[in-house]
């Protein structure tokens, strides 16, 4: 599950490049593949995907700083077990903010809030990163993937409720004469979506890789 | 894989006591930071959750411009003054003349994910329910959630057969749970295709808290009709 340990060695690491990583080389769904439960889940509506990014890029945000800062004093074999209680710490914060703030997206999110302690990007990046970074490295990488992870989750679910609902943020932008796509509501939409931008994510990638070789060439 | 973890340096020896000593000084840590959140919090919520169920009350009792909160005793109502949730409550709303127009009653069924609480309305008048509002619910966003947006599923509880029958102790049909479409009596709840076991919980909490509480509510109808 974790990259290869050589890829971490690069200590001096400028803090720029611990945050872009995450939108765009490492993004935590189109290149790394984690997390997809929340993302296949919740990604049928904008609103919904981005509250989920959100919710979840806050919770990855603060455990990989308190990780870092606490890096030094936990020892290694009860690593994981601190993890998860200061990651469950702050899906708990999480969830009983979002109800002070509005209980309609907090019904809106049903389970799944409760389900980020088990979402494998803030683990991975709290084992992979944090326990291993300063705590502003470890704070720009999660904040970087918190966005990455949004912006997957956005663009899932864009193409989702604009052919399920014919919508986009609940406004209706497809004319009466469009027939929604139910299925792409449902579970079977998210896989069909997903393959679609993993399918677009690969080709820009080979196209780049490409042109790099050319030009060495 | 085994080649990376033989080169791997081992883990320095840690004695028990310190690691034992680093997951209970998290997790203490972890108790205080959810208690100063859920104290900061409690209020705003608690107050969230009563600006919800009464915008429920008034959405499942469309007649009605004000309503009381009444608690279930052994033998009848009992005016509350703070409308908190309860199982135990019932709102009767009034219209603006303050004619009594309808009670509404919270319920709740395992759902698909989770504990689903309801509101239903019920207009004594009429027989019938005359509302239904989710206010809570963990279903599936996409799925199960629907229970709360769809509209032929709502359509549903305008006009919900819950006449008793004749011995004035039950309904005298039993709310039943059918498929989407095969829906021929006011009796019947028409499900929701890809959300079943949520429809159907629906169902079974308007079925079980009908028999409970509308003819406890048709006995006791003076008191909600007085409003004291």
């Amino acid at each position: 599950m974790t990259p290869q340990d050589g890829t971490f060695q690069r200590k001096a690491e400028p803090p720029v490049d611990a945050f872009l990583k995450g939108l765009w080389e490492e993004n935590p769904v189109f290149v790394m593949l984690l997390g997809m439960c929340p993302v296949l889940a919740v990604s049928n509506t904008v609103v919904n995907a981005l509250s989920m990014g959100m919710a979840a890029t806050f919770v990855l945000v603060m455990s990989c700083a308190l990780v870092s800062v606490l890096r030094k004093y936990i020892p290694k074999q009860v690593r994981i077990v601190t993890f998860i209680v200061i990651i469950a710490t702050f899906v708990t914060i999480v969830d009983l903010v979002i109800q002070a703030i509005s209980l309609e997206i907090y019904n809106a999110l049903g389970a799944f809030i409760a389900l980020i302690v088990v979402n494998c990007i803030i683990l991975g990046r709290a084992e992979a990163y944090a326990s291993k970074n300063d705590p502003m490295r470890a704070i720009l990488d999660a904040f970087g993937m918190g966005i990455g992870f949004t912006i997957a989750l956005v663009c899932l679910g864009g193409v989702r409720e604009f052919l399920g609902f014919g919508t986009l943020f609940g406004v209706r932008v497809t004319p009466e004469a469009f027939e929604p796509w139910a299925i792409m509501i449902l579970p079977p939409g998210g896989f069909i979506t997903l393959g679609g931008w993993l399918l677009f994510f690969n080709w820009i990638k080979e196209r780049k890789g490409r042109a790099a070789q050319g030009e060495a060439a | 894989m085994t080649s990376t973890n033989t080169v791997m340096p081992m883990a320095q020896p840690v004695s028990s006591f310190k690691m034992i000593r680093t997951v209970a000084g998290v997790s203490i840590m972890s108790g205080f930071m959810i208690l100063a959140v859920v104290k900061a919090t409690e209020a705003r919520i608690e107050n969230n959750k009563r600006v919800a169920l009464a915008d429920a009350v008034m959405a499942v009792l469309p007649d009605a411009d004000t309503n009381k909160t009444f608690e279930v005793t052994g033998d009848g109502f009992r005016l509350v003054d703070t409308p908190v949730p309860g199982a135990d409550r019932v709102y009767a709303g009034y219209d603006a003349e303050g004619r009594f127009v309808g009670a509404a009653f919270e319920a709740a069924a395992q759902g698909y994910q989770d504990v689903v609480r309801t509101l239903f309305g019920y207009s004594p008048e009429r027989d019938c329910i005359i509302g239904f509002k989710v206010l809570e619910s963990k279903e599936t966003p996409g799925l199960g959630d629907r229970i709360g947006k769809d509209a032929e599923f709502l359509a549903n509880f305008d006009g919900l057969d819950v006449a008793l029958g004749a011995d004035q102790t039950a309904l005298a049909h039993a709310i039943a749970f059918v498929k989407r479409g095969e829906k021929t009596n006011p009796w019947e709840i028409d499900g929701i295709t890809g959300a079943t076991i949520s429809s159907r919980a629906v169902a079974k909490m308007a079925n079980e808290r009908s028999q409970q509480v509308v003819p406890f509510i048709k006995r006791h109808l003076d008191q909600l009709k007085e409003g004291t």
